[in-house]
C-alpha cells in the first residue's frame, strides 16, 4: 500500500493575455483564469493510479490563498482522497521556501504515522518554471529522487520510473520513500466525472499554517514584452498561393 | 572571479558540445569574471574527453575543462554529477556556475543548489547588471520577464534554450582537462539509471535537431489527418511538430509536441500548419529563424508574427505546395 503525497501550484492560465499588476510585482489576477501546471495534471494522474493499484490513498496539497481551494478540489475531482492547504502568499515564497514548506508537511504526518512512499511535485510551473522544488524537496528529506518522471510502477518497496529523453527512455529502480517530479507525456490525465465533482465539492480541505518564514525568489520585477511587430508578408490565399509559397521555399534553400 | 559552466557532450552527427552548451558558454563570457576566468565542467561524458569537445571549448574561451574519470558514472546519476560539478566549482573557485536550461543542467545545477543552501534562477536570457547581478529570465511561458538578483556562493543559473546565438570567443581559451576526484556514497547513486531502452519513431532529437519543421495544430482536424503533413515534411527532410491540443487531444504522440511543456525548436523553418499561435506554443517555436503561417484566421497570433503566411484551409494548401514542389 502507497500513500502519496502530490503537490500542485495555482498558476495563471498563459493561454490569452498576460497582464500584470500596476507594480509590475505579479501577474494581475483580474485578469487571468487559474488552473494547476500540465505537469502536475499528470502527476496527479500517476498518484490516482499508484495509490488506486496498491490500495494507498492519496493526497493533494499546495501552498496558497483561500483562492488555491480550487485546484485542490480539481484534484479531487479526478481521484485525490485528502487535501492540505499550507495557508500562505505564495508570490512571498521563493522554491527553496516551497520545498521547506512541503518537507515540514510530510515530516508531520510521518510523525503521526501516516507517512508518504512516494511524493509528487511537477517537473517545473508554469510559472516560475523553477525546476527545482522537487529536488530540493528530496535534499531536505533525505530521500532520492528523479526528476522528469513520465510513468511510475510500484513492486513493493521500489518504485520503477521512466523518463523519456532525445536518446530513448531512461529507467530507474529507486528504494521508497522517494521523490519524483513528473513531466508531461507520459500519462493522459483523467476528466472529472460527474460524481467526483460533487464529492470534490464537499470535501473537506485541511489548512495548515507554513512552518517556514520565506526568504523569496530574488524577485525586483516583471515586465511583460510588448507584442513584436508584424512584419507579415501574405503570400497567397488557398491552393492558389501555392507556388508563391514554394518560391519562397526555394530561396530560403530548404527544397531538397 | 570566474564562471563555470555545466557542458553536455553531443553524440550527434556533428560530435562535440550541445548548441545549447555552446549558447551558454558564450553567455558565461558576458558574465562578472567569464571573459577572463572560463571554466567547464563536462557532465554526462565519462572519461576522457573527445577532441571535438575541446575544440568547441577552445574556441568558445574556456580556459580549464574538468572531467571525471569514475566509471560508476557511466549510466547518469544527477546527485552524482552535482557532486562532481560542485568539487570543480572548488577546485576553480568560480564565484558563478551556470548550465543550460536542459533536463540534464537544470537537474545538476538544482542538486547542487540544494546541497549548499542557495538559490538558482532558472530560464536566464541576459545579464542587466553587474555589480550585485542582476538577470532577467522568462516565466509564463516565455510571456514575461523577471529580473531577479542572483545572489549565493556560488551565484546559480541556468540559461533558456536558444536565448543567445552561440559565437566564438575572441580569445580562444587553453582548454587544459582537469581530472575531478570525488568520492561517491550509496546515496549518490541511488536513483541512477538502470537501462536506457530505445524508442522506435520516438526520437524527440529528430525534431528539436530538424532544420525543417512542419508544425499541425487543432486546424489539422483528427488523428487520421496527417498525411499531407508528413508528406511535406519529408518532402523537405524535416520532423512533424504537433501543438499541445494535438497531443491532448490523443492524435499525436507528446514527442512530437513543440512548445512550453514540450520540445523548444530552433529550425531555420517553421512551416506552422492551423496553429493558433498560443503563448505556450511560442515558447517552443519562437527560436525559428522563419516562420511560414497556414492558417484561416488572418489575426492568429501565428499569423500576425509569422514571416510569410497563408491563408486558407491546410488540407488545400498543402496537397497544392506538394503537387507544386514535385518529387525531389
Amino acid at each position: 500500500m502507497t500513500d502519496v503525497l502530490v503537490c500542485v501550484k495555482r498558476v495563471p492560465d498563459a493561454s490569452g493575455e498576460v497582464v500584470l499588476t500596476p507594480d509590475g510585482s505579479s501577474v494581475d489576477g483580474r485578469y487571468a483564469g487559474y488552473t494547476m501546471s500540465a505537469h502536475e495534471e499528470c502527476a496527479v494522474e500517476i498518484a490516482a493510479s499508484v495509490a488506486g493499484e496498491s490500495g494507498g490513498s492519496v493526497t493533494v496539497l499546495t501552498l496558497g490563498d483561500d483562492d488555491s481551494v480550487e485546484q485542490l478540489r480539481a484534484a479531487l475531482a479526478v481521484g485525490a482522497h485528502e487535501a492540505v492547504r499550507v495557508d500562505a502568499v505564495a508570490d512571498d515564497y521563493g522554491p527553496a521556501d516551497v520545498a521547506a514548506a512541503i518537507a515540514e508537511v510530510v515530516r508531520s504526518r510521518e510523525a503521526s504515522g501516516s507517512g508518504f512512499g512516494l511524493v509528487l511535485v511537477g517537473n517545473d510551473a508554469a510559472d516560475t518554471g523553477d525546476h527545482q522544488v522537487g529536488i530540493r524537496l528530496a535534499h531536505l528529506l533525505d530521500r532520492p529522487v528523479v526528476a522528469g518522471a513520465q510513468q511510475v510502477a510500484i513492486s513493493g518497496d521500489r518504485v520503477d520510473v521512466r523518463v523519456g529523453t532525445a536518446a530513448g527512455t531512461e529507467v530507474y529502480d529507486l528504494p521508497l520513500p522517494a521523490v519524483l517530479t513528473v513531466l508531461e507525456g507520459g500519462v493522459e490525465p483523467r476528466y472529472p466525472n460527474i460524481s467526483g465533482r460533487m464529492k470534490a465539492k464537499k470535501a473537506p480541505i485541511e489548512v495548515v499554517e507554513p512552518a517556514v518564514v520565506p526568504q523569496g525568489s530574488g524577485r525586483l520585477g516583471l515586465r511583460v514584452l510588448p507584442p513584436p511587430e508584424s512584419n507579415v508578408e501574405l503570400l497567397g490565399e488557398g491552393a492558389a498561393a501555392a507556388p508563391r509559397l514554394v518560391e519562397v521555399l526555394r530561396e530560403m534553400g530548404v527544397v531538397r | 572571479m570566474s564562471v563555470l559552466v555545466v557542458v553536455e557532450p553531443d553524440e550527434g552527427a556533428e560530435g562535440g558540445l550541445s548548441v545549447v552548451s555552446r549558447e551558454t558558454l558564450t553567455l558565461a563570457r558576458a558574465m562578472p569574471g567569464g571573459a577572463a576566468g572560463l571554466a567547464a565542467v563536462l557532465v554526462g561524458g565519462v572519461g576522457a574527453p573527445d577532441e571535438a569537445v575541446l575544440a568547441h571549448c577552445r574556441e568558445q574561451g574556456v580556459d580549464t575543462l574538468y572531467v571525471c574519470g569514475d566509471e560508476r558514472l557511466e549510466r547518469y546519476a544527477a546527485r552524482a554529477w552535482a557532486k562532481v560539478t560542485g568539487a570543480a566549482v572548488e577546485a576553480g573557485g568560480a564565484a558563478y556556475l551556470v548550465a543550460g536550461g536542459t533536463p540534464r543542467g537544470n537537474e545538476v545545477l538544482a542538486h547542487v543548489a540544494a546541497t549548499r543552501g542557495v538559490p538558482m534562477a532558472t530560464n536566464v536570457v541576459a545579464v542587466v547588471q553587474e555589480d550585485p547581478v542582476e538577470v532577467e529570465r522568462q516565466v509564463v511561458g516565455g510571456a514575461v520577464l523577471e529580473r531577479v538578483a542572483l545572489s549565493g556562493s556560488p551565484a546559480i543559473a541556468s540559461v533558456a534554450g536558444h536565448a543567445v546565438v552561440p559565437e566564438a570567443s575572441p580569445t580562444p581559451g587553453e582548454a587544459q582537462v582537469e581530472q575531478v576526484a570525488v568520492e561517491l556514497t550509496e546515496a549518490d547513486l541511488t536513483a541512477q539509471v538502470v537501462r536506457l531502452e530505445a524508442r522506435e519513431g520516438g526520437d524527440t532529437s529528430a525534431l528539436t535537431g530538424a532544420d525543417v519543421v512542419v508544425g499541425a495544430g487543432r486546424g489539422v482536424g483528427g488523428a487520421d489527418r496527417f498525411a499531407d503533413v508528413e508528406a511535406l515534411a519529408a518532402r523537405l527532410g524535416g520532423a512533424v511538430g504537433v501543438s499541445r491540443v494535438v497531443t491532448s487531444l490523443g492524435w499525436r504522440p507528446h514527442h512530437e509536441q513543440v512548445g512550453q511543456t514540450g520540445s523548444r525548436i530552433a529550425p531555420d523553418l517553421y512551416l506552422a500548419c492551423g496553429i493558433s499561435g498560443a503563448i505556450q506554443h511560442w515558447a517552443g517555436c519562437s527560436s525559428s529563424k522563419t516562420i511560414i503561417a497556414v492558417n484561416t484566421d488572418g489575426e492568429a497570433p501565428m499569423v500576425t508574427q509569422a514571416r510569410y503566411a497563408v491563408l486558407g484551409d491546410m488540407h488545400e494548401v498543402l496537397p497544392a505546395v506538394l503537387a507544386e514542389l514535385g518529387e525531389p
